[in-house]
C-alpha cells in the first residue's frame, strides 16, 4: 500500500523517470517518510496512554521501599513510561529522596528516562530493523540498572545538597485522576505535540539516507574508525559527551555514520553519549547535588556507555 | 480567583504561564495569575511541573500542558 502512494508521488505527481537515481531517491525519501511518520504516530500515542497511567507520584509510590537491585530494574523501567519535562527533576529527585528511595534507584530512573525514549526507538526500528531496536533498548536498560547499582554502593549520600534531605512535606501528592476518554486526549495531545518538535529531524535523517548514499564514499569512515580500530569507540563517546541533543536530532548524524561504514557499538555508544549526558541537565541536576558527585555521575555513565559499545562491536 | 502555575521556569513552564493567561483574558474573570519558581513552594503541591493550582487546589501537573480549552475548563469549573 505504502509503495503504491511513494511510487504515485514519483512517477505520476512529480513525472520523474523510472530507473533513474534521482526518482530511486525520491521514491525512497516518500515510502520512508509516509512509512516513519505513520509509526511514530501510532507508537507516540499507544506509549502516552500507557504513561498516563504512570504519572511521577505513582512511580515514586512504586519504588518506595524497594530493595536495591529489583528497585534498580524496576526505576529503569520506570524510567522509560513515565514522563517527565526536564525541568522537574529537581522536585522529582527531592521527592524520590523523601519517599526513601535509595540513591542508586533513583539514579537507575534518571539514566533510563533520557536514554530509553519513544522517539529514539521508532526511529531506529523504522531505519535499522527490529533487532536494533531491542538491542538499544536492552542496553540501555543495562546502563541505567548498573550505573544507578554502581553508584549506590559508593555510598554518595554526603554528596547530595543538605537541604534535600531537610526536606519534610510528609504529604502524598494527589494523582489527578482522569477518565478514559481524557487519556486519549492527552495521548493525542502528546503524538502532536512531539511531531511537532520532530518532524524537521526525522525528514532531515531520512533525507540523509536517502540522498548521501550515492555521494560519499562507502567505506569513507571505515578506515578511521571502523571495528579495527579500538579508538573508536571511547573517541565516539568522548565526541559525543559535550554534545547535546535530543535523540530526534541526533538520528540523522548516526544514519549518516553507519552509511559510511561506523559499526553498530560504535554509533549506539555515540547516540547514549549524547542523548543521556547533557550540559543543561547537568547543571539542572547540581540544584541538588554536589560537583563530584556529578562527576561520579558522567564518569560512570561514560565508562558503561564504552563498555556497551566494545561490548557490541565484539557479539555484532 | 486565585491561580498559580508552578515551574522552575524551562520553556514548557513558560508556555504553561502563557496559556493559563490567555484563558484568563478570554474568559475575562478577575483573576490573579502568579508564576511560582520556588521549589519548597512547588513542592507543597506537586513534584511534576509544569503544573497549575487555581484556589489551592492542583488542577494539572506535569507534560504534555493542557490545551487552551482544557485550561479554560479548569478554570470554568471554580468559578
Amino acid at each position: 500500500m505504502l509503495n503504491t502512494l511513494s511510487d504515485y508521488f514519483t512517477y505520476d505527481l512529480l513525472k520523474l523517470e523510472h530507473g533513474t537515481h534521482l526518482a530511486d531517491a525520491v521514491n525512497f525519501f516518500i515510502y520512508d517518510t509516509i512509512k516513519i511518520f505513520l509509526l511514530l504516530s501510532a507508537i507516540i500515542f499507544v506509549i502516552a496512554i500507557i504513561r498516563s497511567y504512570f504519572p511521577p507520584e505513582k512511580t515514586k509510590r512504586i519504588l518506595s521501599h524497594k530493595k536495591v537491585f529489583i528497585g534498580n530494574i524496576l526505576a529503569a523501567l520506570l524510567g522509560i513510561v513515565t514522563p517527565f519535562c526536564s525541568c522537574s527533576a529537581v522536585p522529582l529527585f527531592i521527592g524520590f529522596v523523601e519517599a526513601g528511595i535509595p540513591l542508586g534507584v533513583t539514579f537507575s530512573f534518571l539514566i533510563s528516562s533520557p536514554m530509553v525514549n519513544e522517539v529514539a526507538i521508532v526511529l531506529l526500528f523504522g531505519l535499522f530493523g527490529w533487532k536494533v531496536t531491542a538491542i538499544y533498548i536492552g542496553t540501555g536498560l543495562l546502563v541505567a540498572i548498573f550505573g544507578g547499582i554502581i553508584i549506590g554502593k559508593l555510598r554518595l549520600e554526603k554528596w547530595v545538597e543538605e537541604y534535600v534531605y531537610r526536606f519534610h512535606n510528609g504529604q502524598a501528592y494527589e494523582i489527578i485522576k482522569q477518565t478514559f476518554k481524557e487519556r486519549l486526549q492527552y495521548a493525542k495531545d502528546s503524538t502532536a505535540d512531539i511531531l511537532k518538535r520532530i518532524w524537521l529531524y526525522i525528514l532531515i535523517a531520512i533525507g540523509i539516507g536517502g540522498f548521501i548514499h550515492g555521494y560519499v564514499p562507502e567505506d569513507f569512515l571505515v578506515h578511521y574508525a571502523g571495528k579495527g580500530n579500538l579508538f573508536a569507540v571511547p573517541i565516539a563517546v568522548l565526541i559525543g559527551v559535550p554534545l547535546y541533543s535530543n535523540a530526534a536530532g541526533v538520528i540523522p548524524i548516526i544514519y549518516a555514520l553507519m552509511e559510511k561504514g561506523l559499526s553498530m557499538g560504535t554509533v549506539l555508544a555515540f547516540m547514549m553519549a549524547v542523548t543521556a549526558l547533557s550540559l543543561p541537565e547537568m547543571i539542572i541536576l547540581r540544584k541538588v547535588l554536589k560537583i563530584p558527585l556529578l562527576g561520579v555521575f558522567a564518569g560512570i555513565m561514560t565508562a558503561t556507555i564504552i563498555a556497551v559499545g566494545y561490548l557490541f562491536n565484539a557479539i555484532l | 480567583m486565585e491561580i498559580k502555575v508552578l515551574g522552575p521556569g524551562c520553556p514548557n513552564c513558560h508556555q504553561m504561564e502563557e496559556l493559563t493567561k490567555k484563558a484568563v483574558k478570554e474568559l475575562g474573570i478577575d483573576a490573579t495569575v502568579d508564576k511560582v519558581t520556588d521549589i519548597k513552594e512547588i513542592m507543597k503541591y506537586t513534584m511534576s511541573t509544569p503544573a497549575l493550582v487555581i484556589n489551592g487546589k492542583l488542577k494539572h501537573s506535569g507534560k504534555p500542558l493542557p490545551g487552551l480549552e482544557k485550561v479554560k475548563e479548569l478554570i470554568r469549573a471554580e468559578v
